[in-house]
């Protein structure tokens, strides 16, 4: 491990460390924070006792098909964007505002519209994350060098042969930013979405944990979130690293 | 000896765009390209230079006039048997040295046994066998040019263009490449043009050298230099080389100066 890891590792280890000597002596009172060993403790007993997989279930596959109506619906709508300048240049300010909204402003709407289950949760977080993945597919198609098209014109290659074997690899570091932010903002759409007004899910979890000042259970929750969603991004992260590693970077 | 490529009165211009007025870039110009022959290309900065190489490859289509090459017309595609190198990096960098190598033969389903011959020829012509598995961002620049040589020797062209392929080289390098491009030429028998800016490369390496004017880019003049086919840049130590850069350079400076006062223009 590099010297800032071992640095970083020490500096979370007593960070941590102090929280849990101060929940534990009650300088910290457990109505506000639990001990981080009680949080680890709460969501084993969670896990374990099966409780809360139908929740689980039904958070992850609403991430799920976010993530896959984002990533390959932002593709698709950014490759349009690119071979259509003048739509482009239609909706660029549009696209350029987006995050400025306040997507969960919404969400009562698509209740209204879709009825309150999984459907409008998975509408609001793919609204939230394709846009992300649009503006990554439009930069990465923008920042192909001139010299590759050329090349491969010059390999007299059909339109679909370029497209699949040199736009598309050219363009991967960027689709790849593209799919870590959808990634995320999936994950942030489902829970904070059902977090605000759901019946069922981790987010509904949380939420209903704190209305009912069950602290134990709350914070359980939120550990199992936060391991769940650190570990997709440590899937995604080892993948790019991967790529990145035999492009030499 | 009989042309592989013909160039007649060929022009090409740049349309008008927003805020800028049509660009006369190239001609009328006509040349023909001799089967086998070393052709070097040199002229001011921003004469046409490279927008010749790319009508001359189908890259770009004429405003005005035909290119042929052997004996047919091109017309917007690069025909089969031509093979450009271009100044920039166009080494893939997702590909091994080895897999940008076999790209084109790839594409081209050519048989696995055959693919294998190939590339091991041009990777070994190229002194790239050391470096079969790096990915191009691992390799000098020099090397990753080697590269993009060698993706276009495999596919075994009959026209060789390059557009300052060693243009970001340091000299040594460029020297040193421009004896293997020598060898590349003798042992493949194929005509190659090459586009450069420095007159003594372009001097060491052709057998004739095209003079462009400033733009609209024109040939003034086409110098023969009667080198022997079998030459390396050692031939830079003959006492009548350096008369054939300072008859390259009494033909161009004019056009340089020339050159300089449309690039203040443009700049203003």
């Amino acid at each position: 491990m590099s010297k800032a890891g071992w640095i970083r590792l020490v500096v979370l280890a007593a960070f941590f460390g102090a929280v849990e000597a101060m929940c534990r002596t009650g300088v910290i009172s457990p109505k506000l924070v639990i001990a981080p060993t009680a949080m680890v403790e709460a969501m084993v007993k969670l896990l374990g006792s099966g409780e809360l997989n139908p929740d689980i279930r039904q958070t992850l596959s609403s991430v799920g098909i976010a993530m896959g109506l984002s990533v390959t619906g932002g593709f698709a709508l950014g490759c349009v964007l690119y071979w259509l300048p003048p739509l482009r240049r239609t909706v660029d300010p549009f696209l350029a505002a987006y995050y400025s909204l306040p997507h969960f402003a919404f969400y009562p709407l698509l209740i209204v519209i879709f009825g309150l289950g999984a459907l409008p949760l998975i509408v609001l977080a793919t609204l939230f994350a394709m846009v992300a993945m649009i503006m990554a597919t439009l930069s990465g198609l923008d920042r192909i060098p001139r010299v590759l098209i050329k090349t491969a014109r010059m390999q007299r290659l059909s339109l679909p042969a370029e497209i699949w074997h040199i736009r598309l690899p050219a363009a991967a570091p960027h689709l790849f930013s593209g799919l870590k932010l959808a990634v995320t903002y999936s994950f942030i759409g489902v829970i904070a979405g059902e977090f605000i007004l759901s019946t069922s899910g981790l987010g509904h979890q949380i939420a209903y944990a704190y209305d009912n000042f069950d602290n134990r259970t709350m914070y359980g929750l939120i550990l199992l979130v936060l391991c769940i969603a650190t570990a997709f991004n440590l899937l995604v992260f080892a993948y790019e690293r991967r790529l990145a590693r035999q492009r030499g970077q | 000896m009989n042309a592989v490529a013909r160039l007649s009165n060929v022009s090409r211009i740049y349309p008008p765009r927003a805020g800028h007025a049509a660009v006369h870039a190239l001609g009328p110009l006509s040349f023909e390209l001799k089967a086998g022959e070393f052709f070097g290309v040199v002229g001011p900065s921003g004469c046409g230079k490279s927008t010749l190489l790319d009508v001359l490859a189908g890259l770009a289509a004429p405003s005005e006039g035909t290119v042929e090459f052997e004996g047919k017309p091109v017309a917007g595609t690069v025909p089969d048997g031509v093979g450009v190198v271009f100044q920039e990096d166009a080494s893939f960098p997702w590909l091994t040295v080895e897999d940008n190598v076999a790209f084109g033969l790839r594409r081209l389903g050519t048989d696995p046994a055959e693919i294998r011959r190939r590339v091991d020829f041009a990777v070994g012509f190229m002194g790239l066998n050391d470096f079969r598995r790096a990915y191009p961002s691992q390799l000098s620049g020099g090397m990753r040019q080697r590269v993009c040589i060698a993706r276009t020797l495999v596919l075994q062209p009959r026209l060789i263009l390059l557009d300052e392929p060693f243009g970001a080289l340091d000299q040594q390098t460029r020297l040193l490449m421009g004896d293997e491009l020598l060898r590349l030429w003798r042992e493949t028998s194929a005509t190659v043009m090459l586009i450069t800016h420095a007159l003594d490369e372009a001097n060491l390496l052709s057998d004739r050298i095209g003079v462009m004017s400033a733009r609209p880019g024109r040939f003034i003049d086409v110098v023969e230099t009667g080198w022997p086919r079998d030459r390396d840049s050692r031939l830079a130590e003959r006492p009548d080389f350096g008369a054939v850069t300072s008859r390259l350079w009494s033909l161009l400076r004019t056009e340089s100066m020339l050159a300089l006062g449309q690039g203040a223009q443009a700049a203003e």
